[in-house]
């Protein structure tokens, strides 16, 4: 079972934070900023899961989760969707692009472990 | 019907609706019924003693007999009509039912208006609500901070050994989170206070400058005499709360002032004196660049004239408003605009008649416009890079009774897809409110 997140997200202390809680539980943590240059980052790193934000600077979440699962090598990679948006219409979006689970900000940190812990086991 | 109905006429309407014979009317004010006929056939002159009296048999003013209803009335229940011709309003009768029943005339036009504000009020709430970015953009940055606040908080309290650097650090972010949720929750109330009231203007940092240049009539007498700086007069304006707002204007003012300097305003009215207000033909004549004159003559108070400026995505950067010329407050506007074809064919000018179709437009066609445009480079050209374009769009209206004398084409346009009755348009981005209700 691998232990390794890429953190997908642009706001700095969103990014401590989640850091803190995944680093402090064991996980192997990268983090990126920028939508345009995630696919990449994705490619290089090659993490056991990924938790995406929707709005980011350069390209849409979902535009990413959409390429990440047009490919064979990332097609089953699990993804975590991290969106401010929660409507139900958010949430049909993101089950539609194939997102693994998705979740609302503002978001509880043991939510968010426990849901990337499903993830890798899953 | 129009305004040619005699005194003679209302008086027999009158008669006829309260139900009083011809006989029984000359009687009562002591003609024969024979001189009574003519009158109402309009075959005698009435006034005077007699009008008075007819009118106090018929109870009612003189006045209304002689002039019949207030015009202005009369015309506006005419375009009250003309707008819902499916229900049949009598307009042949216009101006009698107005002069019969003042009071129900008054309120239909009344209703009218009131049913115009409102729906202009419905228009701009959901323009803010759905397509203002500005609130898109700070309900986003307010549930990013809360995020990071709640997850950050909670690691402080739940994480039993936490170093003394990583403490801190969680410390600081939770106090400059907490700043900026403040500044954001005030961001969102200021909006919601002004969003229940349509009428409100001054929200976002956009309608902060068209407020403070409207306010101004976009004319700067201290820019021109180069009595002060732009710093100043942004320094000075109440209108501009927000620092976006600020800085945004205070580029534009620099360049007001950089322009003013290019092409004085006694040159400019020289030049349109003689050349007219075609910016191409003054532009070519004085040797300023097109951009220049254009934008000059937006800011030359005594011509009626708009100008839109839009960057290389299209996005309106600055915005003169025109009577008659809708520009949409939030949403994009109408791709057909010659703004937009210029875009697509730098540095070539374009001279079109366009007619802008939408609300308020006239009932035969909608109202006409002389437009200028052009995209022109912005900032300085360097070698082996593509220069940024910003096209701009000066219009000035054009009278209905010139259109028979303009030959070309005249290219018809919208404001915005959401309120535009062009339903078989291709250009068209979304659905039409019109066609649709809200």
């Amino acid at each position: 079972m691998g232990r390794s997140v890429l953190l997908i997200e642009d706001e700095p202390n969103i990014i401590e934070a989640i850091s803190f809680i995944l680093s402090r539980d064991g996980w192997e943590v990268s983090t990126h900023a920028n939508g345009q240059t995630a696919l990449a980052a994705i490619a290089k790193k090659r993490p056991d899961v990924v938790i995406l934000d929707v709005m980011l600077p350069g390209a849409s979440g979902y535009d990413i989760l959409q390429s990440l699962r047009a490919v064979p090598e990332t097609q089953d990679l699990p993804v975590l969707i991290l969106t401010a948006r929660g409507q139900s219409k958010d949430r049909d979006m993101a089950e539609k692009m194939g997102a693994s689970l998705f979740m609302t900000k503002p978001f509880s940190n043991a939510d968010v472990l426990e849901a990337v812990r499903a993830l890798v086991t899953s | 019907m129009p305004r040619t109905s005699l005194t003679g006429t209302r008086i027999r309407d009158r008669r006829t609706l309260l139900g009083i014979r011809q006989t029984h009317l000359a009687e009562r004010v002591g003609i024969s019924p024979s001189y009574l006929n003519l009158i109402e056939h309009n075959r005698r002159r009435i006034g005077g003693k007699l009008l008075n009296a007819i009118a106090g048999v018929l109870d009612v003013e003189p006045s209304l007999l002689a002039e019949g209803a207030e015009s202005a009335l009369v015309a506006l229940l005419r375009e009250a009509a003309a707008e819902t011709a499916e229900q049949g309003a009598e307009t042949d009768q216009t101006e009698s039912f107005a002069g019969r029943f003042p009071g129900w005339a008054r309120l239909v036009v009344a209703q009218r208006r009131q049913i115009a504000e409102l729906g202009r009020a419905v228009e701009t709430l959901t323009d803010r609500l759905t397509h203002d970015p500005h609130l898109a953009a700070t309900l986003h940055e307010v549930l990013d901070t809360v995020s990071a606040v709640r997850s950050t908080a909670s690691i402080l309290v739940e994480t039993r050994e936490i170093e003394p650097e990583w403490r801190d650090r969680f410390h600081r972010n939770i106090n400059e989170d907490a700043e900026r949720l403040a500044e954001g929750a005030q961001a969102l109330v200021a909006f919601l206070d002004g969003a229940s009231d349509a009428r409100r203007t001054v929200q976002s940092p956009q309608e902060e400058i068209e407020a403070f240049f409207v306010a101004r009539d976009f004319h700067f007498p201290t820019l021109e005499d180069a009595d002060q700086t732009p710093e100043d007069i942004v320094r000075d304006a109440g209108e501009l709360v927000s620092g976006s707002a600020a800085s945004q204007a205070l580029k534009l003012l620099q360049q007001y002032a950089e322009d003013a300097s290019a092409l004085p305003l006694a040159a400019l009215r020289e030049a349109v004196k003689e050349q007219g207000v075609d910016p191409f033909r003054i532009a070519a004549h004085s040797g300023a660049d097109q951009g220049v004159v254009m934008r000059r003559l937006a800011a030359l108070p005594e011509l009626e004239a708009g100008l839109v400026i839009c960057d290389g995505s299209g996005t309106l950067v600055f915005r003169k408003p025109l009577a008659g010329f809708a520009l949409p407050r939030f949403s994009a506007a109408c791709p057909l605009w010659p703004l937009y074809r210029a875009l697509t064919r730098p540095m070539a000018p374009l001279h079109m008649r366009i007619e802008q179709q939408g609300r308020g437009s006239a009932p035969l066609g909608g109202n006409l416009f002389d437009a200028f445009a052009v995209a022109l480079p912005k900032g300085p050209v360097a070698v082996n890079a593509d220069p940024v374009f910003e096209a701009q769009m000066l219009f000035l209206p054009i009278p209905g009774d010139e259109r028979e004398l303009w030959h070309g084409a005249i290219v018809p346009v919208g404001s915005n897809c959401r309120i535009c009755p062009r339903m078989d348009c291709h250009a068209r981005r979304e659905p039409s409110i019109i066609a649709d209700g809200f």
